[in-house]
């Protein structure tokens, strides 16, 4: 089981609620995906309008942890604005904290990142923060008072999968104890499994399902791969090498001409 | 009063954040506030006063990634 501060969660998936076709075809996806954490967001709402309350009905019953994002924040101050909100909004101290510092790629403010987090981890809030495999980002968000760390596979929305398979190996080796998720990046599932091989800890997508032809099917591969290299991880893969190693017995070969 | 709901120009004839919810149609929808970008809890909210030109921002739960 996956624990993120002192949850645990059966399922090693955590998935987005954005983007589906409709409502029940998101209500189908995160069935098949077997999720425990589902993320979600806060926008402007209209007076008289239903959108919020007809949203968090279809989470409600879906019965998974939701974790709220600051997804668009771009300062700090916007970033510890919008948490405060969901706080109230969704009723949960969690908040996956995002402080975007570049448009085309997402990627995250580092500076401004550390500095709402170091607010939010002090006001009670337990913050997931979306990062880079940067190890010294890693340190100053442990350091906040994060226990848990959200590395970016690829770019958000990009499907292109483990963009630097080097950098999240090195981060998982640097902190072995403390639960880390693949965020953001991922298209296929072979791509969560891999994730998954390196010893994550789960990993969190949305767009890969959410625009597949058929979202439920596609959650369920994901599902099935994000178990396939969990297993594969704790099964203490063996060590790859550069010549072949017959498989097949030497000895005992019929000796033919 | 003239300010800024959700980025429209608004015109209110009430004084505090409580009311202006009740003005603007909200009634007892499951919203989120923040004031000139400070988020203003819900229990603080009827006595939360509103000035000409404020920066009235209002939620709800969304779809996210």
């Amino acid at each position: 089981m996956a624990e993120f501060y002192g949850t645990q969660v059966s399922s090693r998936l955590m998935l987005g609620t954005a983007q589906y076709p409709s409502p029940a075809i998101l209500a189908d996806a995160f069935r098949q995906s077997g999720a425990g954490i589902a993320t979600v967001s806060v926008r402007r709402e209209a007076g008289g309008d239903q959108a919020g309350a007809d949203f968090w009905g279809l989470i409600k019953d879906l019965g998974v942890h939701v974790l709220p994002n600051t997804a668009g924040c771009h300062s700090a101050r916007e970033a510890v604005t919008t948490a405060h909100m969901a706080r109230e909004l969704f009723d949960t101290d969690w908040i996956k904290l995002e402080v975007i510092g570049h448009t085309d790629t997402l990627q995250p403010d580092p500076f401004a990142l550390v500095e709402a987090a170091k607010i939010l981890c002090a006001d009670g809030f337990k913050v997931f923060p979306y990062t880079t495999e940067d190890l010294i980002l890693a340190d100053r968000l442990l350091e906040a008072g994060c226990e848990v760390l959200m590395p970016w596979g690829a770019p958000i929305g990009s499907g292109l999968g483990l963009s630097n398979i080097y950098g999240l190996r090195t981060m998982r080796a640097q902190f072995p104890d403390v639960p880390m998720v693949v965020d953001a990046g991922l298209g296929l599932p072979s791509q969560a499994a891999a994730a998954m091989e390196l010893g994550f800890d789960a990993v969190l997508l949305n767009t890969a399902v959410a625009k597949a032809g058929d979202p439920a099917a596609m959650a369920r591969g994901f599902a099935q791969a994000v178990d396939a290299g969990r297993l594969a991880f704790e099964a203490d893969p063996m060590e790859p090498r550069d010549m072949a190693a017959p498989s097949t017995p030497v000895i005992g070969k019929a000796f033919l001409t | 009063m003239k300010i800024t709901v959700n980025g429209e120009p608004t015109e209110i004839t009430c004084e505090t954040l409580g009311a202006a919810l009740d003005e603007l149609g909200y009634g007892p929808a499951k919203v989120a506030t923040a004031l000139n970008e400070d988020f203003v809890p819900t229990a603080l909210r009827a006595t939360t006063k509103l000035a000409p030109g404020d920066r009235l921002e209002i939620v709800a739960p969304r779809q996210g990634g």
